[in-house]
């Protein structure tokens, strides 16, 4: 393998690495932020006993969300010196807020809410995670700030040969950003409400401490309706806006050969990428129009099309994005996306009937869906990323020039291995803990009292 | 001032305030083996910096930051240059911020020691890393003239990095200890204090060794001129105090001292590197400078002002971290975990 490919390889594992860490902090800081309002404003030791619990199981989530973040920040520098080069000035800017505003507020305040029980009163500490989750918000805004310039570039000239910035506020205010920060920001609260769900409902079915996983559980039903409600709605105008300003990425995500009028959705497609035609499909007439433009008419261009206008604006080349895999990743989210708000009525049942006695299939779904929101995650970034090739910036930079000159590919090797290994090896103290203190549920945090009342 | 040089400032004043911070915390994570004699011990010691090291690494994710805002080119051709240096940087601050959160999740004492150990080896690579990245950044490295780093990573192993290396490693030991003997009570306090005493000498004796091997490895002097000015000669006296003040059990001002030592340093390697970013070895036109390497000035500007603004208020509530954690720690205190 080159260095390109090697460096794309390594972009993929670290990056989704991370991003399996990402959402469930933004959510369950939330979560807990609001159990915490809720200890502090009713005086109930069981909300204390929920904030205790779920934050035990956050901690482990944010330190290895941290951990794994550290490489993200350097690897621009390191794999892709020539697109660093070329977008720093425009590119460079929210990162560095990023770290100053969001990474610093975060830390801090995290501190002061895992060490600060005894040594701040009830209203700071009740602060402390509000930071704590303003803080993962304000970092995942500027970060996507950065990565919608590079899905929908806005505020830059080009200038002395790479893109220079020339409107500041065109950058947080980016149309393409105010739909994948929503998107973002709900996908974590779903993620946050399964967690919260499946652990609640194990618990319940160990038939321990059932006020606080009652509770719980009801929080989670009602996170979760909300996020998944609006993780879907959000995704529909982001389809909507891509068909605008990324064609050909929506092109892909439905397999749209040709350019159809009105357009109809495809439900299930086995294609031939190198002819460019459908091998089998089933597909509902006139739907892709509607979702584009809310009416059962409208254009929708087609790759072979697309590819055309393309070659005419940026000269010869391949355009078109590796289609199975963005429309699969498609697929899959938005599949899931739905499913899961199935698998919540069924949760919802169970939260409110009278008595917990959870029949065993729905006792497996509900505990197995856990693991949904990640892969919805994961599938959605390869979605986003791989439908924008063969760009880095769309439009105005491409991948094959953004990778590094200096490094070779037994160095990349080196790293993507080394890092490989440490992220695998980081997998199993993490499982570990996760189950260690699912399992103890509340039990654990007797145990820790009694710990500081022999002191 | 033009905005360049105010950019290059305040990436000096990132770099000071991670050495200063990050610098106490690097020493601890290396002390706590030797320090720590049990399991209530070492809790105790990872305690003493428990809220703040994520603070204190933010330091240097902003000057990265700030970096590849301000200077695009720097960030690209040193990150892709130094490339397997940061890989092992990266991969010890990744194992050491995992093993300072989960170490003390399970009672098992081979889980514990596991991640102890982790602590301990990922604080000392850093450290050590530290000052053979600073060594190369002012003795200057292969560039060409497309701004392409042309070594290798054994250009970066020359005798005078790694007496680099064993300047920050040694400092900043030598800083963390001071820093426990502030935050500890009882016996941890004691062991605190005679290996801080012990540290003093050899410490003192490498950075001397440094700044003498820089004399000849590097063009710092003719940089700063004749008359290097104050800053060098309180940044020695600073260092030389120490040994006495320890003695006379004013840990305090130890403290202040070693932290004149480590900001002065830090400052004097990027004044000996202004106007340049990276020296080039292989031509010296080819140096990447404040002003080859920059961002466009209205880049500067905007990142100037959110600066002004943020850079105030995160000292602002770092400072108030401190303060809420003044107390010293013993094995009475409650630990949380
Ligand atoms: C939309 C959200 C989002 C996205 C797309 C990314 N991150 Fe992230 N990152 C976070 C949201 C986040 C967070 C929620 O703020 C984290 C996760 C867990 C945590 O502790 O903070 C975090 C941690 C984190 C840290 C550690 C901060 C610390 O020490 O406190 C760094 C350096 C980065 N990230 C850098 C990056 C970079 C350079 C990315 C792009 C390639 C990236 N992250 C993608
Ligand atoms: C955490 C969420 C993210 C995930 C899961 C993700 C995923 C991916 C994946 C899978 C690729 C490889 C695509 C391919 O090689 O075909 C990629 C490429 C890339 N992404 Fe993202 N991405 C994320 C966020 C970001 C952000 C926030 C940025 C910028 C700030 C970014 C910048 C890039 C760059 C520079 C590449 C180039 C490598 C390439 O295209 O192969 N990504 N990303
Ligand atoms: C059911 C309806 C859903 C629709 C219509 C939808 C739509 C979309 C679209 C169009 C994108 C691409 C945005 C781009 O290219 O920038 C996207 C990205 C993404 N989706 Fe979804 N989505 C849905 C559900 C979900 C669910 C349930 C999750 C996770 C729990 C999720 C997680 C993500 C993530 C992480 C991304 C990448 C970030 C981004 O670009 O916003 N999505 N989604």
């Amino acid at each position: 393998m080159d260095v390109l490919a090697l460096a794309r390889w390594q972009f993929a594992i670290v990056t989704v690495y991370h991003w399996l860490f990402v959402p469930l902090t933004l959510g369950l800081g939330l979560a807990i932020a609001l159990m915490e309002t809720q200890y502090v404003r009713s005086g109930d030791v069981k909300y204390k006993t929920m904030v205790k619990f779920w934050g035990k199981l956050f901690l482990v989530n944010f330190a290895i969300g941290v951990a794994t973040g550290l490489f993200q920040e350097f690897q621009f520098g390191m794999n892709w010196s020539e697109y660093s080069r070329f977008v720093g000035d425009i590119f460079g800017a929210p990162l560095a807020i990023e770290a100053l505003l969001a990474f610093f507020m975060e830390s801090t305040f995290l501190g002061i809410w895992i060490f600060g029980w005894d040594k701040v009163s009830k209203k700071v500490h009740l602060l402390s995670i509000w930071m704590v989750v303003i803080g993962s918000n304000l970092s995942a805004f500027w970060i996507l700030v950065a990565n919608s310039f590079m899905q929908h570039p806005v505020g830059y000239e080009l200038a002395n040969g790479r893109a220079e910035m020339v409107d500041f506020l065109a950058l947080p205010t980016n149309s393409y950003l105010w739909n994948q920060y929503p998107h973002v920001f709900f996908d974590g609260v779903a993620t946050a409400a399964f967690f919260i769900i499946a652990i609640s409902i194990y618990q319940l079915k160990k038939n321990k401490n059932q006020e606080v996983f009652k509770t719980s559980l009801k929080f989670g039903v009602a996170f979760g309706l909300v996020g998944t409600l609006f993780v879907g709605l959000v995704g529909h105008s982001q389809a909507q806006m891509i068909i605008e300003q990324q064609p050909m990425k929506m092109a892909a995500a439905e397999a749209l050969w040709e350019t159809e009028n009105p357009a109809s959705m495809s439900l299930f497609t086995i294609g031939d990428e190198e002819k460019m035609e459908d091998v089998f499909a089933i597909k509902i007439p006139a739907a892709l129009s509607f979702l584009a433009y809310n009416k059962f008419e409208g254009e929708i261009k087609g790759i072979k099309d697309i590819q055309k206008e393309y070659e005419k604006t940026y000269g010869p080349g391949n355009y078109v994005p590796p289609v199975a895999v963005s429309y699969w990743s498609f697929r899959i989210m938005a599949g899931i996306g739905t499913a899961m708000l199935g698998i919540l009525l069924l949760a919802w049942w169970v939260a409110f009937k009278n008595n917990f006695e959870i029949p065993p299939l729905v006792y497996k779904i509900l505990f197995f869906s856990i693991g949904m929101p990640y892969l919805a995650n994961s599938a959605g970034w390869i979605f986003t990323e791989v439908g924008r090739q063969p760009w880095t910036v769309f439009g105005v930079y491409r991948i094959e020039n953004s990778v590094s000159i200096a490094t070779t590919a037994g160095e990349v090797w080196f790293s993507m291995i080394g890092f490989t290994l440490i992220y695998a090896a980081l997998v199993f103290p993490t499982v570990y803990l996760w189950k260690k203190f699912a399992n103890a549920g509340t039990d654990g945090l007797e145990i820790h009292e009694s710990i500081k009342s022999e002191n | 001032m033009d905005l360049n040089t105010l950019w290059f400032v305040l990436i000096t004043v990132l770099f000071v305030g991670f050495f200063f911070f990050e610098g106490f915390d690097f020493g601890v994570g290396i002390l706590l083996p030797f320090l720590g004699k049990d399991d209530k011990s070492r809790r105790v010691i990872i305690n003493t910096i428990g809220p703040h090291w994520d603070g204190n690494e933010v330091w240097l994710l902003t000057a990265g930051g700030a970096i590849f805002a301000a200077f695009p080119h720097w960030y690209a051709t040193m990150f892709s240059g130094f490339y397997i240096a940061l890989f092992l940087l990266v991969a010890s601050l990744v194992v050491r911020a995992v093993a300072f959160e989960y170490r003390s999740k399970s009672e098992d004492p081979r889980w514990r020691n596991l991640w102890d150990w982790c602590i301990f080896v990922g604080s000392f690579v850093s450290a050590l890393l530290w000052g053979v990245a600073l060594a190369n950044l002012i003795r200057g490295v292969p560039i060409d003239g497309t701004m392409t780093y042309t070594g290798t990573f054994f250009t970066l192993l020359n005798p005078y990095a790694l007496v680099g290396g064993l300047a920050t490693l040694s400092m900043f030991t030598l800083h963390g200890a001071i820093f426990l003997t502030l935050k500890t009570t009882d016996d941890i306090l004691e062991t605190s204090r005679a290996t801080a005493r012990k540290l003093w000498l050899p410490t003192t004796i490498i950075l001397l060794l440094f700044v003498a091997y820089s004399y000849v490895e590097t063009d710092m002097f003719v940089a700063l001129g004749i008359n290097p000015g104050s800053i060098p000669i309180i940044a020695m006296l600073a260092i030389l105090s120490v040994g006495t003040l320890l003695k006379a059990k004013k840990e305090g001002w130890a403290f202040v001292m070693t932290g004149i030592t480590i900001a002065f340093s830090t400052i004097i390697v990027f004044s000996g590197l202004f106007p340049r970013v990276m020296v080039s070895t292989t031509n010296p036109e080819w140096s990447l400078t404040i002003y080859n390497a920059s961002s466009s000035q209205y880049t500067l500007g905007i990142m100037s002002i959110v600066a002004a603004i943020f850079v105030p208020l995160v000292l602002l509530y770092q400072g108030w971290s401190y303060w809420v954690f003044k107390k010293r720690i013993s094995k009475n205190s409650e630990l949380e975990y």
